[in-house]
């Protein structure tokens, strides 16, 4: 399962790689554009969360591997070297660098009081959470929001758009990947000099997120019939529950299952 | 996404853990009082047993058996997961169907039995009318440091009582998932593939 499912903590952009990434797939996708009418779903007919299928399960294909032969090595050698204590910390350090995305974009959304939770947070992790460092704000009850640019954008009614495997980045969509253009100038390590501390910085979080998900992606392996399908509606359902803080709404029927005689599966429609 | 891959299959155990319990329910009881109770037995007989914590496939089996497939409609579950071609199919290959799928979900897990430990659930206030048949329990898996997990349930009326058909983690549908997977297997290789994919996947290979 590989990068993939890091973009959210990267949602703000890293490495400096995600403007790059970002930008090279926006070219490619308008190039893709033209024919993407001739991607064909498993039904054989243009799936329409996924028109460009085709161009998406290459990249898939090649973050796979270099999740295989590069950060996954490098994530379990991590995991045996670190205790778990240790792993802890740095977790918090970087989910703590969300919290200023976080919170401008709960006062985008109108959640005001969620918005000033997330400068508490901000304000008490970085100061008694020794820089971050401790989650002293969980324990205060205050919970983490994890609101991006992408879900103040569902918020407000905009479609997800077609799904977009990003290079290294892993699993996107329009609508999320406009909005990490946003959150790149709301993460803080994005304004580190020199350069150098920047990229170690982001490297050792990469790394330590793809620690944190060995077990799951030996799951996932085990669990998938189609990996890449199996991401890429976990994806959606995902950030649509995100964007409904939790609770999304019951979505109407699609017309081909209608005739189900066992019951009405609530299809993903993503918002 | 992070966290939430890793917390997903953490879960996911649990809360196929949870659907369940021992028999003799009180057919009145109401959905939320049933997830309360199940997912604590289930969550207390994982921290009792360090086998199936470890994983051990044999004994995670009679545990499902006895504890979690009283209150599963699991047929109903299939059934969803493959969608209309459910109708169309044999009764030879629906029963294989709920053989190879069930195998797979248990097999697949098992080895996130031990994130169950050391969690307490929180089930969350369900809003009903008295006619409903059926709801979406919330809950939410409560480490003893940390953020907590959120779980929900559908669950449906039935004449023995409240049974689920379908769960989430972290925002996930289970049934969903599995849907988009099926039906590309299916319009690929007809039933009888999704059979064998199911199974060959079962057998390791």
């Amino acid at each position: 399962m590989r990068l993939t499912f890091l973009i959210n903590r990267f949602d703000g952009g890293f490495l400096g790689l995600r403007r790059a990434a970002v930008c090279a797939t926006l070219a490619t996708v308008m190039l893709l554009e033209g024919c993407a009418s001739t991607s064909i779903s498993g039904r054989g007919v243009r799936n329409e969360i996924d028109p460009l299928e085709t161009y998406n399960r290459t990249i898939f294909t090649f973050n796979d591997a270099a999740d295989r032969i590069v950060l996954k090595p490098i994530a379990t050698a991590y995991d045996r070297a670190t205790p778990e204590l240790f792993r802890v910390l740095i977790g918090n350090f970087f989910s703590n660098l969300n919290e200023i995305n976080s919170g401008i974009n709960s006062a985008l959304q109108g959640k005001v009081k969620q918005a000033a939770g997330d400068g508490a947070r901000l304000l008490i992790n970085t100061t008694l959470g020794f820089g971050g460092l401790a989650d002293v704000a969980t324990e205060l009850g205050l919970e983490r929001s994890n609101e991006d640019f992408g879900q103040t954008l569902g918020f407000w009614g905009l479609p997800a758009g077609p799904y977009l495997v990003l290079p290294l980045l892993g699993p996107s969509s329009g609508r999320d990947l406009a909005g990490s253009f946003v959150g790149y100038s709301g993460y803080p390590l994005n304004y580190l000099r020199p350069k150098g501390h920047r990229f170690t910085l982001n490297m050792v979080s990469l790394v330590d997120n793809r620690a944190n998900l060995l077990a799951a992606s030996q799951l996932m392996d085990g669990a998938a019939l189609d990996r890449y399908t199996f991401v890429r509606n976990a994806y959606f359902q995902r950030r649509l529950s995100l964007v409904y803080d939790g609770d999304p709404p019951f979505h109407a029927v699609p017309a081909e299952e209608k005739d189900d005689p066992v019951g009405q599966p609530k299809a993903i429609v993503p918002r | 996404m992070t966290i939430f891959m890793k917390k997903f299959f953490a879960s996911l155990a649990v809360t196929v853990v949870a659907i369940g319990s021992s028999a003799a329910v009180a057919a009145q009881e109401g959905p939320e009082a049933l997830i309360k109770r199940v997912s604590t037995e289930a969550m207390e007989r994982i921290q009792k047993d360090p086998d199936l914590a470890a994983g051990d496939i044999k004994k995670i089996n009679v545990m499902i058996d006895q504890v979690i497939m009283p209150h599963v409609n699991f047929q109903r579950m299939t059934s969803l997961a493959v969608g209309r071609s459910w109708r169309t199919a044999t009764p030879e290959q629906q029963k294989q169907l709920l053989t190879e799928f069930r195998a797979l979900l248990v097999r697949s897990y098992a080895n996130a039995f031990a994130a169950a430990k050391d969690r307490t659930v929180r089930v969350k206030p369900v809003r009903m009318e008295a006619a409903d048949t059926e709801v979406t329990v919330n809950s939410e898996l409560v480490p003893k440091r940390g953020e907590p997990v959120t779980v929900g349930y559908r669950v449906e009326k039935t004449a023995e009582g409240w049974k689920a058909y379908d769960v989430n983690i972290l925002g996930v549908w289970l049934v969903d998932n599995y849907r988009n997977q099926f039906t590309q297997e299916i319009n690929a290789r007809g039933l009888d593939g999704l059979i064998k994919s199911l199974s060959d996947k079962n057998k390791g290979l």
